[in-house]
């Protein structure tokens, strides 16, 4: 039932977002932040000079993995109360479209990136679940009285969710100190694994599974193409890229509040709810720093994907990408 | 546009005036400052730990803290950021009243702060009883808190403003222990109600009004009869008790620093074992 209400309201978020479309080349970005990143990609400096960007701030490269730590370390227990305030609870209906539009089958495999506090691998689980009961359902619909051959041959299905694996993995231990107590506390207890790692040097080996995600995660991140390149590697053929983050605004009127939003009240919400207006602060320049849906997309197929889609959301964007 | 600024002179001009104006001001330091407070070089804003905001930020932390610290009367910061954001005007009376002693303008101009680094404990804890430093680590054991437990200012824009707050805080539990009250919610409304009286600032205001809603029928009657009305006198007709140094008088005798503040003995004795487990 609750499947279904997600379905109503996703297909009503869809039809309201709809005419948010991003026009393929005029975008008025603001100057400077799109060059963010290829900029410090270009190795034109020594090791030592290579500077990136932490929020308005310049960093040393190896600064800001160090400091994104601690941000999130800071902010771990307080993450998802300030996500639902921040975003209104708008952010789980974001999570709820990449969910559909990932529309994953059972027996697939999840790397959920920078997943943290879980909220895209308890999805899929769910979703998966759902799936199964759907599948349940429609035979034991179809079937009449079945015979105990018939019966005794479902027996094996029912460990069926155990196939379908989500890994978490998140270079903060902090973050999923909190996703394994949310996960004990909704009674998960099989097919999730919980993994420290950097996405730009992963710990697993090559072609080990169906979906990559990483959501929001990717402009923290001290080398976007290193992280890309990675997911290439994890990823099977034909396996998919899914990026969900924070993009720029096309509409200029919508762009202007949300400016005002970001770093009017934000910082404010951070300091009242988390006790942390730094944090938050940097959250809200990193958004401003990452590169627009064009040059994200042209950085993703530069890699080696194929088939790069994205879709905009208030805002915020999904990419979809295929990899053949 | 282009001849307006080839003129050095307009140029110049132009620039300072840029350079002054708040709006760039701000900007400027809205753009510098990220840093960790583990970081060594120079902090950004006015002072280490200041945060610059506009006027719609000041409001709605003090509408956030309010809410806050209200739901939760532990959150010292909340209280902390409420007391900064409102209390610009209190702050500046205060100001005036320090300059206008001679021990308050020593302060300002040498800056002490209260901390464990700057106590020298063992020689306080061998002064004799009822002196002021015995009597303060006492209270410091009985109630066990630390001075090093306040929150540091952050929102106020004004580095002099700013450290008057901070020696308020600081000042709070040399209150405790010049009024004599515990740290257990009665103790603690007393302590408002003086400061309330003495400081005239709205973070004091809204605890002495709204501290009273988490008493039970007992406490309340004990503050409304004699407490309150005592706390309340005594803060108003009271030294500026921010223009004491109290790091040079720790030798001196409670009752004697009563008498210099024109503070009456509490007339309740409030001992520390009041203090009731974290409730409500």
């Amino acid at each position: 039932m609750a499947a279904s209400v997600r379905l109503l309201v996703r297909r009503l978020a869809r039809l309201s977002h709809k005419n948010i479309t991003s026009s393929a080349a005029t975008v008025s970005c603001r100057p400077g932040c799109c060059l963010g990143p290829s900029s410090s990609r270009c190795i034109s400096d020594t090791a030592e000079d290579r500077s990136t960007h932490f929020g308005f701030e310049k960093v040393p490269e190896a600064e800001k993995a160090k400091r994104v730590y601690k941000v999130f370390e800071n902010v771990a227990q307080k993450y998802d109360v300030m996500n639902d305030a921040m975003s209104l609870g708008v952010h789980r209906l974001w999570k709820d479209m990449l969910l559909h539009v990932m529309h994953p089958q059972p027996g697939a495999r999840l790397l959920d990136v920078a997943g943290g506090t879980g909220d895209i691998s308890f999805r899929f689980l769910d979703y998966i679940l759902y799936q199964q009961e759907r599948r349940k359902r429609r035979a034991a619909a179809s079937s009449q009285t079945p015979s105990w051959q018939d019966i005794s041959d479902k027996y094996p299905t029912e460990d069926r969710p155990q196939e379908s694996r989500a890994v978490v993995c998140d270079i903060n231990k902090e973050m999923l100190k909190v996703g394994k107590q949310r996960a004990d506390s909704m009674g998960i207890t099989s097919g999730l694994s919980w993994v420290v790692g950097d996405a730009e040097e992963l710990p697993f080996d090559d072609d080990q599974f169906d979906i990559y995600t990483i959501a929001f995660g990717i402009r923290n991140v001290t080398h976007i193409d290193q992280t890309l390149q990675e997911a290439l590697r994890v990823l099977k053929p034909g396996g998919r890229f899914m990026c969900l983050e924070f993009s720029k605004v096309t509409n200029p009127v919508l762009a202007k509040l949300y400016d005002v939003y970001s770093f009017q009240v934000i910082p404010v919400l951070g300091e009242v709810i988390a006790g942390d207006w730094k944090s938050y602060q940097y959250l809200v320049e990193s958004i401003r720093k990452f590169p627009d849906q064009e040059e994200f997309k042209g950085m993703i197929e530069d890699t080696g994907f194929f088939c790069v889609q994205y879709f905009n959301f208030t805002g915020s964007i999904l990419h979809q990408v295929f990899l053949q | 546009m282009w001849q307006c600024l080839s003129n050095p002179f307009i140029r110049l001009n132009q620039t300072q005036s840029y350079l002054t104006s708040k709006w760039f001001k701000a900007l400027l330091v809205h753009r510098l400052f990220t840093s960790g407070a583990e970081l060594t070089y120079s902090y950004d804003g006015l002072y280490p730990g200041h945060i610059q905001t506009t006027s719609f930020q000041k409001a709605l932390l003090a509408v956030g803290s309010g809410v806050a610290a209200l739901q939760d009367p532990y959150r010292h910061d909340m209280v902390a950021v409420l007391g900064e954001t409102t209390g610009h005007l209190a702050l500046i009376n205060l100001r005036e009243r320090m300059k206008n002693d001679p021990e308050g303008y020593t302060i300002l101009t040498e800056r002490p702060r209260i901390r464990l680094s700057t106590l020298d404990l063992e020689k306080m804890a061998s002064l004799p009883d009822e002196s002021f430093g015995r009597e303060y680590l006492r209270f410091l054991e009985e109630n066990k808190v630390t001075p090093d437990s306040r929150a540091e200012v952050k929102f106020v824009d004004n580095e002099e403003l700013a450290y008057i707050m901070l020696r308020y805080r600081e000042v709070h539990d040399l209150l405790h222990t010049l009024l004599g009250m515990p740290t257990n919610m009665l103790g603690e409304v007393a302590v408002k109600w003086f400061e309330a009286a003495q400081t005239g600032l709205p973070m004091c205001a809204l605890g002495a009004v709204l501290g009273p809603l988490r008493l039970n029928a007992s406490r309340l009657q004990s503050l409304f009869t004699s407490l309150g009305p005592w706390a309340l006198q005594n803060g108003r007709r009271a030294r500026c008790v921010l223009s004491i140094f109290y790091e040079r008088r720790w030798e001196q005798s409670l009752e004697d620093l009563r008498r210099e503040l024109n503070i009456e003995p509490p007339p309740l004795t409030l001992s520390a074992s009041n203090k009731r487990r974290r409730q409500i």
